[in-house]
């Protein structure tokens, strides 16, 4: 069985107007899969409906064997558990130190006492040091987090995920906001997260000539439905057209295309 | 619209208010019957007055160590209502910002309990407590503490919705419990606009807590209330001028200590 099963998913945030609408795909185990598309076709609400981040109206999530939408509230958090999320804006807490944002990663396993009071073991602190330096920020492991570059508070934003040992990774565009070279970098550690790691990741993009480079599968959304789905080989003009709509307008899209 | 008619349009604007800000002086001044220009002509007079009744003799800093006394019983006892106030304040902060809030009725139940103890002005809290605690220190001090509660509670609200949302929902999908995020992502990255609160409230206690004195007959404001009524306007001075040079020590203390935090 796949490891993520999407079957006829819809989610509306009012009733005149669906975000998604009909969707149907699945996921394997080890894939490294994209998911491109113009603003507000629904490919954040898409990621934020597999971790329950965002009710699920319609249709259903099953995770590893199990059915997102009918989970409780302490089901739902053990399966967030194995569910790593990387964000735009990276979402770390700036005045905490790299090494403390790393581990926050951990609070999933941990009771809320131990939590609150930062308890972790031995393990836990070598695998959150092992995993700065692999991630090449090992040195900036003490500086408060709003000290850091983009990029590097980005790789601080992989090292939480990552320590959650998760199944699958999230990442919601997580090169949006980073320059050419920081993207590079970026996008080279998730590769090699799956890669290495035989770890699932689905990346939200924006910059289609960087879906085709890194990812083996492409899935393109337009108005919260899948206008493609495919190795990303087979992804063509034609079908990037279809995606953002049509070529004769300047969309920013186009724009962001020629920058790449 | 264009740029011309956009500016033509400000200037109307501009005036209209200008002459409604005068109008309304002037309608408010005639149906009080107040003169304002009388008033202002007896200044120099209420001046003069001040300035030789108002002084510190020799006589009245005999007296000094019963007003440090009085005013350390009102620094201590602003202190204690600010930060049990503080305590209550931050959980139903919790309940009532948008990005910790657990549910609709407790958030309503929070910003009422805020609204409701922020609205009614600490002196009528004192006037209200008083018939049933009488005149005693617990009185001024739990009037400080529900102005305390309803100043702080919107406060750290305002505070939470504005410094954590992201944080919050990157732990949430890490599936961190709820204290686990409010311990590590909302309270690190809101710590220093609290305490900036704190701080803020403790210099408004204090100088509530010397009007709220009188009231209760507690505090230094017992002791000006107890001069001042005997006409002993030396003693007046010298209390009024130590709880001034109380207010601007704990004013530049705090806001050392905002300087070092943030």
């Amino acid at each position: 069985m796949s490891l993520l099963q999407i079957k006829d998913l819809g989610k509306s945030y009012n009733s005149d107007s669906k975000v998604l609408q009909g969707l149907n795909f699945e996921v394997e185990a080890g894939e490294f899969l994209s998911v491109i598309g113009p603003s507000g076709a629904g490919k954040s609400t898409l990621l934020r409906c597999i971790n329950r981040m965002v009710e699920i109206d319609e249709g259903k999530v099953v995770f590893d064997g199990q059915d997102v939408g009918a989970l409780n509230k302490k089901e739902l958090r053990k399966v967030r558990t194995t569910i790593g999320m990387i964000f735009q804006h990276y979402n770390l807490v700036p005045r905490l130190s790299v090494i403390e944002n790393v581990l926050h990663g951990r609070f999933g396993y941990k009771t809320t006492i131990q939590g609150i009071l930062g308890r972790f073991n031995e393990a836990e602190k070598e695998h959150a040091f092992f995993l700065l330096k692999k991630l090449g920020i090992e040195e900036h492991a003490y500086k408060r987090c709003d000290q850091l570059s983009g990029g590097q508070q980005q790789r601080v934003g992989i090292a939480r995920s990552l320590i959650q040992e998760p199944k699958i990774v999230l990442c919601d565009e997580p090169i949006a906001s980073l320059d050419p070279n920081a993207s590079k970098v970026i996008m080279d550690h998730l590769k090699s997260i799956t890669q290495e790691l035989g770890i699932t990741c689905i990346v939200n993009l924006h910059q289609v000539e960087i879906a085709k480079d890194y990812s083996d599968r492409i899935i393109g959304l337009n108005k919260g439905g899948i206008v493609f789905d495919g190795p990303s080989y087979r992804l063509h003009r034609s079908h990037t057209d279809l995606i953002y709509g049509t070529q004769s307008k300047a969309t920013p899209e186009i724009r962001e295309l020629i920058m790449v | 619209m264009n740029e011309k008619t956009m500016k033509a349009s400000r200037k109307w604007q501009t005036l209209f208010f200008v002459v409604l800000i005068f109008g309304m002086t002037l309608a408010s001044s005639a149906i009080t019957e107040f003169n304002i220009f009388h008033g202002l002509a007896t200044l120099p007079k209420a001046g003069a007055w001040i300035f030789s009744n108002l002084l510190i003799t020799q006589e009245s800093l005999e007296r000094l160590p019963t007003i440090l006394e009085k005013l350390l019983e009102t620094i201590l006892m602003s202190i204690a209502a600010t930060t049990t106030g503080t305590a209550v304040a931050f959980f139903l902060s919790l309940m009532g910002s948008k990005t910790t809030g657990t549910s609709r009725a407790l958030g309503v139940f929070a910003r009422f309990v805020a609204s409701v103890s922020r609205n009614i002005p600490v002196v009528a809290w004192a006037l209200i407590l008083l018939l049933s605690f009488g005149q005693n220190s617990m009185t001024g001090y739990l009037a400080l503490f529900v102005g305390s509660v309803g100043f702080l509670t919107r406060a750290f609200i305002e505070s939470i919705d504005e410094a954590s949302q992201s944080a919050v929902e990157a732990l949430r999908a890490t599936g961190a419990t709820y204290f686990q995020i409010v311990f590590k992502a909302v309270v690190p990255q809101c710590l220093p606009q609290m305490i900036s609160w704190i701080l803020f409230m403790i210099e408004t206690n204090i100088r509530s807590a010397t009007l709220v004195g009188i009231l209760t007959g507690t505090g230094i404001g017992y002791a000006f209330d107890l001069y001042y009524k005997t006409l002993n306007y030396n003693a007046v001075a010298l209390v009024t001028f130590s709880i001034i040079i109380a207010v601007i020590v704990i004013e530049l203390m705090s806001n050392y200590i905002r300087k070092v935090i943030i």
